[in-house]
């Protein structure tokens, strides 16, 4: 962000970083950045909150103020502790033939069909994966830990993409399965730790890790501190 | 897995060194033509999907709310978004301060780039200068820069 910023302002334009790591922030110099310590992929801190937004956007506009170069840290947190626990009913088990994870995804797709009528497909599927060919995915990192390699396993798609595809559908549904709009990352954890399908992903990453493929390839399939 | 972690990981990631670091006095606010600059990959579905190394920008319309975000990073939280795309791209909350006074207008269009790029170089030589051209040529005074 502070690269453009660099060079809008260059071009004639007074411009506003937000910034959720200070750090980097400080480290890149923009012309003028607030500070917000909010979960990344919140830079204005609380969805459905209006009133929260115009906060942060008034403390931004002051900064139009200053004569110089400035950097100001907002007033106002909201700290992830890691410790915001979802309780989002999963579906019982409906076909015991069939694999856990494909049992539980097709378990969901009402909810994912209520969230996507009421908010959209904002960060749910299309990438490389949608609701033709999600079974194939999953089934294919059911492959993969299994034992076939990640390659022959068909995979559709860079597994990154397919990764995101899959953790979209689930973030999507759980928009409906949660009583309250979760907490930034509640819906992630909730995804890789306690469903059948997040922990065979993290089964089939450590697979292609320990298989020895690329990092880039299997790394990104989760979040890098997992 | 905690947003903490994922920050401590990626503060030192270094951007592009600028010797000097331009500034640009502001017209009035309230006489301010205000777009948003987001690098969180937003694009509405008829556009073209941002590639791995996708250092150009896709145009955001005001007139629309149907954005999907493609971000590549998996480090951020998404939910966020999907509940409300003002928590990224803060849309309704500029024109509500535009129906105010407090700020002039809103441009008609914003822009998104890509933000998980490791070769700054060409969005500091192509992407970026051109993008500031688009956004002068319909007059924007004030950018706001959101990332994810």
């Amino acid at each position: 962000m502070s690269t453009l910023a660099h060079i809008f302002e260059a071009a004639g334009m007074a411009t506003i970083v937000f910034g959720s790591i200070k750090e980097q922030v400080e480290s890149t110099s923009p012309p003028r950045a607030l500070c917000c310590d909010f979960p990344l992929g919140r830079p204005l801190g609380e969805p459905q909150n209006p009133e929260f937004q115009h906060r942060v956007l008034e403390s931004a506009f002051q900064l139009l103020e200053a004569e110089e170069p400035t950097i100001k840290e907002y007033d106002v947190s909201i700290p992830d502790t890691a410790d915001e626990i979802l309780a989002c009913p999963l579906p019982p088990r409906y076909d015991p033939d069939l694999h856990p994870a494909l049992d539980e995804v097709r378990g969901l797709r009402p909810a994912y069909d209520r969230a996507i009528e009421k908010y959209g497909n904002r960060i749910g599927m299309g990438r490389t994966v949608d609701l033709e060919n999600l079974e194939e995915a999953i089934t294919a990192l059911i492959k993969i830990t299994e034992g076939t390699p990640w390659k022959e396993a068909g995979i559709p798609g860079f597994p990154s993409r397919v990764s995101q595809d899959i953790r979209g559908y689930y973030e999507t549904a759980v928009l409906e399965l949660s009583e309250n709009a979760p907490k930034a990352w509640a819906g992630t954890r909730w995804f890789f730790n306690n469903t059948e399908t997040g922990k065979l992903l993290m089964s089939a990453r450590q697979t292609m890790a320990d298989s020895g493929a690329n990092q880039p390839i299997w790394f990104y399939m989760a979040p890098g501190d997992s | 897995m905690a947003d903490s972690d994922i920050k401590a990981m990626t503060a030192q990631i270094p951007g592009v060194d600028f010797e000097e670091t331009s500034f640009t006095n502001p017209v009035s606010l309230n006489e301010a033509t205000v777009a948003i600059v987001t690098s969180a990959a937003l694009h509405h579905p008829d556009d073209e999907e941002f590639t791995m190394l996708d250092i150009g920008y896709r145009v955001l319309e005001s007139s629309k709310h149907d954005y999907v975000l493609r971000h590549w990073s998996p480090n951020f939280d998404p939910t966020g978004f999907a509940l409300d795309i003002n928590t990224v791209f803060p849309i309704d909350r500029l024109q509500e301060l535009a129906d105010q006074n407090v700020i002039g207008k809103v441009a008609k269009q914003h822009l998104s780039y890509a933000g998980n790029q490791f070769d700054l170089s060409s969005i500091q030589l192509d992407s970026g200068p051109s993008g500031a051209q688009f956004l002068k040529d319909q007059g924007v005074d004030v950018v706001l820069l959101t990332p994810v």
